[in-house]
């Protein structure tokens, strides 16, 4: 049992690290997990549910917006990107927030054709994002129920 | 609220912003710096709030954007009407933006994402405050002799031809004092309770001598507080006061450029747009000029209009004419208003009709006892930590903080969560997204992005969280699932976007490089 202990843990170290590497998550994902205490232990999750939510939804507002061809209301877009790049930047979605700056600028072009593809991209990374957050929050479950504790893992 | 030493602990913080992810995390982060929280998901719910326990908030931090009311504007309303700090925050950090903070009054502007050591030290705002405030008062000090009240008299009773008695004075004067502490605390002396509260009356007697000095370009502080003749009352106050009245005035004439006046009012000049309002003061006190007549033209006026009248019998018929025309003052000569920013302020219609509005004008928007019109739809919320009902359904209390969909990510104890690495090759990349076949046409935002041009490719669907995933042999940073096995459908996911086929994503018409490999994989094995 200690030795699927350890061995989780150690995943659970490096699958952590890569996501910071490969620059899913900035120190802001961090932040939050110093918050999670024994009042909130479920903290990081419910957050990151919260952000993933209002994700679909601004999205999804931003593509209606799009869709209204010859008539696409670049500002709503903006002003949609705006409060995405803020929701990112609150759980350190550090892809999500880059993408949000330059689709922000693409709607100050008024770029319809960036609009589009950058709001493209915007979807994938945030659902890349929410699948692999899940992968590590299943690691966490399996080091619990294996008997272990969740290790600190300093980027 | 602590009487005595000032200390950090308890500090009561009402949070405004309209994310929820933020509004949740400033929550924890402020609870664990000990202070106590109130969040808000919604400006006008924040100003309902606000307005219904005047003494029950220390200090105010509230989001640039917010979709019902702009962060400014709620700035303007807490500094005018509450006289809180407020702190701004926002995710954008441009110069304008943050001068425009600092212009409508916000004590600071933080920058998101906001950190720890940054909310530890919010109550020093607070502090800083109360301190002023004490030294403004009892700088004056309130051991009035007979001057004293003298003075205060000629400026409340004098050509009103009231005979006031000296204990008549005496009384007045204990009132007004009472009206001008905090009304929640009426046993608080001056210092204890800090902070001046810009009563209906003082703010009256504030706007009076404003109008007096009218158009005359230095409608200063200074000048002001003389004329108005409130002797407690400080220079800084007048200044503070003069300020945030100026915001208040400018963003009225933006709004009432749009409408018309049948009284003549030409729309105003464009030139008092910014921060620094000159001298056209005058118009918002059209009607409360003659209210000036009597108070502060100690020897002129005979009129005895009492200051909150809401109404003049008789007025004065040169004060109702357009602002263009001359001699509309007592007093002086106006010259052609030019810069009268404020002429817009009121519809010049009708005399008796623009002099019931105008109190009415201030009430709503300067002083705490009116809430807005908009206000009546809330219900009131005593739980110390709320998220506006109003609010899209899917935020639940953070009360009930467990009841949040964290199930998504959460595993529910009896699953284990299983991960079968595979390398898998790019052509059983494609074949799979051929099979994994789901057709999630009901959601809009597919049908939308859909006809953005994008080709569509062998559909897919969705991954869901849902999946058992087992990690049992993790593989460094290439982390697969066996998607045969364990995609299931989202209910409401709009997968749209990654429809397009992995070419086009990478604009080629090939496969991508392995470098690009494994990161595409993840998203054609979990996204849809």
């Amino acid at each position: 049992m200690d030795t699927l202990i350890a061995q989780l843990q150690r995943q659970f170290r490096d699958y952590t690290i890569s996501l910071y590497h490969q620059g899913f998550l900035d120190d802001q994902f961090t932040e939050l997990k110093k918050l999670q205490d024994e009042c909130s232990p479920d903290f990081v999750a419910e957050v990151v549910t919260l952000f993933f939510e209002d994700c679909e939804k601004l999205i999804s507002n931003m593509a209606r917006a799009l869709d209204q061809t010859g008539n696409v209301d670049f500002k709503l877009v903006g002003s949609s990107v705006h409060q995405l790049k803020g929701s990112s930047s609150s759980v350190g979605a550090k892809r999500v927030k880059g993408l949000c700056v330059t689709l922000k600028e693409c709607c100050d072009s008024q770029n319809f054709e960036g609009c589009v593809r950058c709001l493209q991209q915007v979807d994938i990374e945030y659902k890349t994002l929410k699948a692999k957050l899940q992968d590590l929050f299943n690691l966490e479950q399996q080091i619990v129920q294996a008997g272990g504790r969740i290790p600190q893992v300093d980027i | 609220m602590e009487k005595g030493g000032f200390s950090p602990v308890g500090l009561r913080v009402l949070v405004v912003d309209d994310d929820p992810t933020w509004l949740k995390i400033l929550e924890k982060m402020l609870k664990k710096c000990s202070y106590e929280v109130t969040t808000c998901g919604l400006a006008r719910e924040a100003l309902r709030l606000l307005r219904e326990r005047k003494d029950g908030y220390d200090i105010v931090i509230s989001d640039v954007n917010m979709p019902d009311m702009d962060g400014f504007k709620l700035l303007e309303h807490v500094g005018l009407e509450l006289d809180l700090p407020v702190i701004m925050m926002s995710v954008d950090g441009e110069t304008s933006r943050v001068m425009k903070g600092v212009q409508h009054g916000a004590c600071d502007y933080l920058l998101k994402p906001i950190r720890m050591k940054e909310l530890k030290i919010i109550w020093q705002h607070v502090l800083r405050k109360k301190l002023q405030e004490v030294r403004d008062i009892e700088g004056c000090g309130y051991d009035g002799g007979a001057d004293w009240i003298t003075r205060y008299d000629e400026a409340h009773f004098l050509g009103g031809g009231e005979d006031v008695s000296f204990g008549k004075k005496r009384k007045d004067f204990d009132f007004e004092k009472k009206l001008l502490q905090d009304e929640s605390d009426p046993s608080s002396s001056s210092s204890k309770k800090a902070r001046v509260v810009w009563s209906f009356e003082l703010h009256q007697k504030f706007v009076n001598a404003v109008n007096q000095i009218g158009c005359d370009h230095k409608a200063g502080p200074k000048k002001i507080l003389d004329l108005m003749n409130v002797p407690w009352l400080t220079r800084e106050n007048v200044a503070s006061h003069l300020q945030k009245y100026r915001l208040y005035l400018s963003r009225l004439e933006k709004e009432k450029e749009i409408k018309c006046y049948s009284g003549g009012v030409k729309s105003i000049d464009s030139s008092p747009k910014d921060a620094e309002v000159n001298s056209g003061h005058q118009s918002p006190g059209k009607s409360s000029f003659v209210f000036s007549g009597g108070m502060f033209q100690k020897a002129t006026e005979t009129d005895p209009k009492p200051l909150a009248s809401a109404s003049l019998s008789d007025p004065n018929t040169d004060v109702i004419m357009p602002p263009k025309t001359k001699k509309t003052r007592i007093g002086f000569d106006p010259p052609p208003i030019s810069s009268s920013a404020f002429d817009s302020l009121l519809p010049w219609n009708d005399a008796s009709e623009v002099l019931e509005s105008k109190p009415v004008l201030y009430e709503n928007s300067f002083l705490q006892q009116l809430p807005l019109p908009s206000q009546s739809s809330y219900v009131a919320n005593s739980a110390p930590s709320l998220m506006e009902e109003e609010m899209k359904p899917p935020y639940e209390t953070p009360a009930g903080g467990s009841s949040v969909n964290a199930d998504e990510f959460l595993m529910p104890q009896d699953k284990i969560s299983t991960v079968t690495i595979q390398d898998l090759d790019p052509s059983a990349i494609s074949c799979m997204k051929q099979q994994e076949f789901s057709s999630n046409v009901t959601n809009n935002t597919e049908a939308i992005l859909r006809s953005l041009n994008w080709e569509l490719p062998e559909s897919h669907h969705s991954a869901s969280l849902d999946t058992d995933l087992d990690l049992s042999c993790l593989n460094g940073d290439r982390f697969l699932a066996n998607t045969g096995l364990y995609f299931q459908d989202y209910s409401n996911s709009p997968s749209l976007l990654s429809e397009l086929p992995l070419n086009l994503w990478y604009g080629n018409e090939r496969l991508p490089d392995p470098d690009d490999y494994s990161f595409m994989v993840d998203h054609g094995l979990f996204i849809s």
